[in-house]
């Protein structure tokens, strides 16, 4: 579980995350969305310690994240996995020594050991025979699903996805969204994806929060979300033709 | 004031570099990375621009010394002397603060940009540790190539100046023999780690730090390139100052 209390967080004059509250419960997929530039990303990274907030705690189960002595960071660094919105791959190392990374640096196993590892989790992220390629010779959508499964092969505790399915197709999207709910549920763990998408919100929004101009206004799971009357998340949902007609269609329905 | 904060950073950087190690199995490879990229890639411009730049010295200093009474074994001393105090250490280098120093930061910047170097930091990597201290080890090698550079830039102007009909070989070698102080070569050498550390930590500093995209990758070399070469000039004037007056 984490819980994340009143951050707030400002780059120069300008205040970007405006005192966010909210939990994010273990063995569910919770969502953080909104609009682009409403501080998702920001967010994230406080979460994972790359921005220190200019104020609020953030506590992972009932350890307050400013409070932690090294020892308790390295271990929060090791069961922390992240996908960044841009990929962020090694671009000097094949994606066979990108996505073993995590396992070097944080256990002693020998190569073969590794590999194995490795070639499961590539398995589940459905590429395979891309082992001893750069990822300046991959696709972009590949280059995401690599990032994934850099992200969960040491077992992580706690899993971050910067839209994880954006720029792939939408039947990759689908395994994509569906590997993260399954990843949660088999090791229960903590998950926090930031998506633009409204089909993951559908699929796999077990809770969603909904970041406006860098205050939370609305949380609740993907019942809920097409039910509220709240016109920053309609707006947002229905932002979408196809989202529109089925509304449509389920009022005619009623 | 907004130098002041930039030298602080620099050697705040240079404290987290020292800190909290590496794994080292991991910091094994990336020093032979590292060697492999700073010196053995350079190996073959340093060669072919000292041996040449050696030949035109010796040339130079033979067309120079119109005077009959001037004994041509100057030619060879000129040569060397001008080739180990100077040209070597110093001027090879900035011709390094273009190649290893811009290499190092479009790809330190870069890695920056892309969020690499957050990766590293989430999995709980001192990046800076990771990223520069393999190349200050590795730059512990560079004074072999400054080496190379003596031996070839005299060895250049040995045949401009025998084969060009300036010298005979026997009047070369006396020259090259004469009055030879090894403090030279001590002085040569010291000069040059200093010039390695600055070579291998001031271009990381100008890509570790570095903001924005692309573009600004593009910038920071050539600010890094500036900053490289005044420090080494800077430093060999000074140096030079304590050393040698
Ligand atoms: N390092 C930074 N320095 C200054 N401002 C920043 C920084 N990072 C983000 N911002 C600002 O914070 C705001 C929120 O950015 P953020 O990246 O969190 O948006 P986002 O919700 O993730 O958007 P998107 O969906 O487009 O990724 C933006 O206005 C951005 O300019
Ligand atoms: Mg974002």
């Amino acid at each position: 579980m984490i819980k994340v209390d009143n951050i707030k967080k400002h780059f120069g004059k300008e205040e970007i995350l405006k005192g966010i509250s909210t939990t994010f419960e273990r063995g569910k997929t919770n969502l953080v969305i909104g609009r682009s530039g409403s501080g998702k990303t920001v967010m994230l990274k406080c979460m994972v310690g790359l921005f220190e907030p200019n104020s609020g705690e953030i506590y992972f189960e009932d350890k307050e994240m400013s409070l932690m002595n090294n020892e308790e960071h390295r271990i929060l660094r090791e069961e922390t996995g992240m996908l960044f919105q841009g990929g962020a791959l090694f671009d000097s190392m094949n994606i066979e020594d990108n996505v073993m990374f995590p396992l070097r640096m944080f256990s002693d196993k020998k190569r073969p050991e590794m590999l194995e590892r490795v070639n499961e989790v590539l398995k589940r992220v459905d590429l395979e025979n891309v082992n001893k390629k750069f990822p300046s010779e991959i696709s972009g959508g590949m280059n995401k699903r690599v990032s994934i499964a850099r992200a969960i092969v040491n077992n992580p505790k706690y899993l971050f996805c910067d839209e994880p399915n954006s720029g792939l197709d939408p039947r990759t999207a689908t395994l994509i969204d569906q590997l993260i709910q399954d990843i949660t549920k088999e090791n229960n763990i903590t998950t926090v994806v930031v998506t633009h998408d409204m089909n993951s919100v559908m699929e796999i929004g077990e809770k969603i929060v909904f970041l406006k101009n860098g205050s939370l206004v609305w949380q609740g799971n993907n019942q809920e979300i097409f039910k509220t009357d709240n016109t920053d998340v309609t707006d947002f949902v229905y932002s979408s033709d196809l989202f529109k007609k089925i509304r449509d269609i389920q009022l005619n329905e009623q | 004031m907004k130098y002041l904060g930039d030298i602080g950073s620099y050697f705040l950087m240079l404290k987290k570099v020292f800190s909290s190690p590496t794994k080292r199995s991991v910091m094994k490879e990336l020093i032979f990375k590292e060697i492999d990229d700073l010196i053995i890639n350079s190996l073959w411009i340093v060669s072919f621009i000292s041996f040449f730049v050696g030949g035109v010295i010796a040339i130079q200093t033979a067309l120079n010394l119109e005077n009959p009474l001037i004994p041509k074994t100057l030619i060879g001393f000129a040569t060397r002397q001008s080739i180990i105090l100077e040209f070597a250490p110093t001027f090879m280098s900035i011709i390094m603060a273009g190649k290893v120093g811009s290499f190092i930061t479009s790809s330190i910047g870069s890695m920056r940009v892309t969020e690499q170097i957050d990766a590293l930091e989430v999995m709980g990597i001192n990046s800076l540790n990771y990223l520069v201290f393999p190349k200050i080890i590795a730059m512990l090698f560079y004074p072999f190539v400054i080496a190379i550079a003596m031996f070839l830039g005299i060895f250049g102007g040995f045949l401009a100046g025998v084969y060009g009909g300036f010298a005979s070989a026997t009047d070369f070698t006396a020259g090259l023999q004469d009055t030879f102080y090894p403090f030279h070569l001590v002085y040569a050498f010291i000069k040059t780690f200093l010039f390695a550390f600055i070579l291998a930590t001031v271009p990381s500093w100008q890509g570790y730090y570095m903001k924005g995209g692309a573009l600004e990758v593009g910038k920071a070399s050539t600010n890094s390139f500036v900053w490289t070469s005044v420090l080494i000039i800077l430093t060999n004037y000074i140096v030079t100052q304590l050393l040698l007056s």
